[in-house]
């Protein structure tokens, strides 16, 4: 008899279905995976040494290129390790403004990784209704930030400005009307909480329709039910975070164990699965988008009756106001040291993590005292997750592995940093 | 019509003087030049057909998913597949260094012409038909199996991984299929007594219009037979074959410019070939739907049955689309156990419902 031998693929780098630059070496028999060994690497941007050599600062913007898909998440992470290091208070405002915010991005994550899941099973419309839905998002980001994606916009000691009055409004073009702009800008017509408010009105509704194409389609449920089951212990055994624990079942969210900012006053529920496989976390991260609109309902009920400053005053980390800097001595030095050396945090090491989209984001950092950390570590949950590939795809098909990278919602921005 | 054409042919000839120098070549050939004359005439729309099929395809799915699909190219995108035909043309052809050249490169042949030749003994209207041979239905199984071997030699003569899994996929796929496929044609056989196109379609002529057509006693095959040409032609939701987020781009990985136009043709020529056979067998080919309905019946007699033929095929052209826009892809052991497991067990024990059926007199059709 002829001896048969394991088939060894390359998946990736290059790969329609790699989510960025995984490469992936698999052993194959015939359609079954024997072993996956992912290799990582590819998109280091040594974004922990690049923060030693910047000051706390400057390091923000390189918050948002980590995981590129729930920028304002990282940031949060890492201004409140500052703030934590440097003992700054954020006042309330700021606070709500970050959970909103934090709020935001998740659902922006989430409908990301909805479109490309469906995607790499082979729904092709949700990628477009999704797209869709989080334009108005991002057009929310670029309201607050400028930037509609990498937005820098929390700041040591609160957010960088308060929410706008007003939103930009389309400009009637070549391929949309006067007629059509109107009812684009419908919207758009008060402040950016009226436009949010709109929104999460209106989003359920979407959310009903993603679930109207996949939650009850008999081939979705073939290729998602049963597939990369992992259990309650394995799943804490191998670190896993974020939606990917809650799909096995254990209630883990640092939202709820160890509220930070103001999430002790928001009502919202954790959603956990029950079978710990690609369907139960497919549900899983729709209940939590859910959630999320929930979230930022109370947000913006709250942000509206309560005006307030959204920058700490303590003039050692947080930069004066304007007119203030015009007309002060005192505060022109502040801004000005602020802006050139940077502020100093006192010696010692903090941990602070947030429940980000994919999981726990933690940033660690050690301070000597001076402008710049002395080092910094970023625990990402992707890395946790993708560690535990060949665990989840042994003994499958290769489209299951397709389906199982779409589930554990990678972004190498963050595993490789 | 051979001879009228013949006579037309000459008196234009004739009138401009070279019908005395001509005319000695083409009375003796002039069969074969009709012939040819005919597959031009077929071919040449089914060409058209596949390139705005693609358009139409995109501007379908560009509906579904809220985008306005091409528009760029001409107005509402009317030349885009123009645009596309001439880049495929123009791009460098790629042969793999380790690959075996001829079967890489006769492989897109291999898999276009069976999708073209099966078009032969297709009717599109009483008579309109290239050649009206009595096992009309058994060249066309004919047909449609040899496609196969275009996917197995290109997925093999590209010596590329994601190119032979494809292609292995796609072999057993199709294989699985066509015997499902087979089993439904077997019932229109029984029903229609007749191997011919054109006898199965006046088969279902009766004084009911749609009532007549073998859709109503063989509903389960006109669905099973539908699904195994979604399967057959590897579209979505079966296009394992071309599995994007798996393979890349299955069988044809490594294939550019026209060798990949070519495998398109072919793949849009065989869903057009599967709605024209869906529509010939099970939705009453050329005739009017609503024959013998009062006064619609009469108003729409006139109607040429080229025109409901077409009607027909569009609408499942359509549906080929809408699956695309709206169903997840099956996995591998999946579309086998549908295959093995669902469609050959009830098209068997159709076979046989429909064989006893015809025996008694509640056979209506």
């Amino acid at each position: 008899m002829a001896e048969i031998k394991n088939y060894t693929m390359n998946f990736g780098p290059q790969h329609p279905a790699a989510h960025g630059v995984l490469r992936l070496v698999l052993e194959l028999d015939g359609e079954v995976i024997e072993r996956a060994d992912p290799h990582i690497g590819l998109l280091h941007r040594a974004t922990e040494k690049l923060a030693e050599h910047k000051t706390f600062l400057q390091a923000v913007p390189y918050m948002d290129r980590l995981d590129y898909v729930s920028m304002m998440l990282n940031e949060h992470a890492y201004v409140m390790a500052v703030e934590k290091l440097a003992g700054i208070d954020v006042p309330i405002r700021a606070q709500y403004i970050r959970v909103m915010f934090d709020e935001i991005t998740r659902v922006l994550n989430h409908l990301l990784w909805l479109g490309a899941s469906a995607l790499d099973i082979g729904a092709m419309s949700p990628m477009f209704y999704t797209f869709r839905d989080r334009e108005e998002l991002l057009d929310a980001y670029e309201a607050v930030s400028g930037a509609r994606m990498h937005a820098a916009y929390y700041r040591p000691g609160g957010v960088y400005r308060d929410l706008p009055d007003s939103m930009p409004q389309y400009q009637a073009s070549k391929i949309h009307n006067a007629a059509a702009v109107k009812k684009m800008n419908e919207s758009r017509q008060g402040s950016l909480l009226d436009y949010m408010e709109d929104f999460t009105n209106r989003f359920p509704k979407c959310v009903d329709e993603y679930e109207t194409l996949l939650t009850d389609n008999r081939i979705w449920k073939q290729r998602t039910v049963g597939i990369g089951v992992v259990s309650p212990e394995r799943a804490m055994a191998l670190g896993f975070t974020g939606p990917m624990l809650r799909g096995s079942g254990v209630v883990w969210d640092l939202r709820k164990k160890q509220p930070y900012e103001v999430y002790d006053r928001i009502d919202f529920d954790i959603p956990v699965g029950v079978e710990g496989d690609c369907y139960d976390r497919y549900l899983v991260r729709i209940e939590e988008m859910r959630q999320s609109n929930r979230i930022i309902k109370q947000c913006i009920d709250w942000l509206r009756k309560n005006p307030g400053p959204v920058m700490s005053d303590n003039l050692k980390y947080a930069p004066p106001g304007r007119e203030s800097m015009k007309q002060n001595m005192e505060e022109l030095i502040h801004h000005f040291k602020l802006f050139s050396e940077g502020f100093h945090v006192p010696a010692g090491e903090v941990y602070s993590a947030v429940e980000h989209a994919k999981g726990e984001f933690g940033i660690y950092m050690v301070s000597d005292g001076a402008n710049k950390p002395y080092r910094m570590k970023i625990r990402a949950a992707g890395f946790a997750h993708l560690s535990s590939l060949d665990e989840m795809v042994r003994g499958h098909m290769l489209a299951d592995l397709v389906a199982i990278i779409g589930t554990q919602d990678i972004v190498f921005g963050e595993i490789d940093r | 019509m051979e001879a009228q054409a013949l006579q037309l042919v000459q008196s234009v000839l004739a009138y401009i003087g070279l019908w005395d120098l001509l005319g000695g070549f083409i009375v003796p050939a002039w069969h074969t030049i009709w012939t040819v004359l005919k597959i031009i005439a077929i071919i040449v729309p089914i060409m058209l057909g596949v390139a705005y099929y693609t358009l139409a395809e995109r501007k379908v799915l560009g509906f579904m998913q809220v985008r306005p699909g091409p528009n760029r190219v001409g107005y509402w995108g009317l030349l885009q597949p123009i645009a596309d035909g001439l880049k495929l043309l123009l791009k460098e052809v790629i042969i793999p260094t380790n690959s075996n050249k001829f079967l890489f490169l006769i492989a897109p042949v291999l898999s276009l012409a069976p999708a073209l030749a099966a078009w032969a003994v297709i009717p599109f209207d009483d008579g309109l038909i290239l050649a009206d041979v009595n096992a009309g239905l058994l060249y066309l199984l004919a047909m449609t199996s040899l496609g196969v071997y275009g996917v197995i030699i290109a997925g093999w003569a590209s010596n590329s991984k994601y190119a032979f899994l494809g292609a292995l996929r796609s072999a057993a796929q199709i294989v699985s299929y066509e015997l499902a496929m087979g089993f439904a044609l077997v019932c229109v056989l029984l029903a229609a007594q007749s191997m011919n196109f054109g006898e199965i379609v006046r088969g279902q002529q009766g004084g009911y219009g749609m009532f007549g057509w073998y859709f109503i006693p063989l509903f389960p095959m006109f669905v099973v037979y539908f699904i195994a040409g979604v399967a057959e032609t590897n579209r979505a939701p079966f296009d394992l074959a071309e599995d994007e987020a798996a393979i890349v781009a299955g069988f044809h990985t490594e294939y550019s410019g026209m060798g990949f136009a070519l495998f398109f043709l072919a793949e849009y020529a065989n869903m057009i070939l599967i709605t024209a056979l869906t529509v010939v067998m099970f939705m009453g080919g050329w005739l009017n739907p609503f024959h013998g309905w009062g006064v619609l019946g009469e108003l729409t007699d006139n109607v040429p049955g080229l025109f409901w033929m077409l009607g027909k095929m569009f609408v499942f052209m359509y549906l080929f689309l809408w699956f695309r826009a709206t169903f997840p892809r099956y996995r591998y052991d999946q579309l086998m156990r549908l295959g093995w497991k669902v469609f050959i067990p009830l098209t068997l024990v159709w076979v046989v419902v429909v064989a006893t059926w015809m025996q008694t007199p509640y056979w209506l059709w």
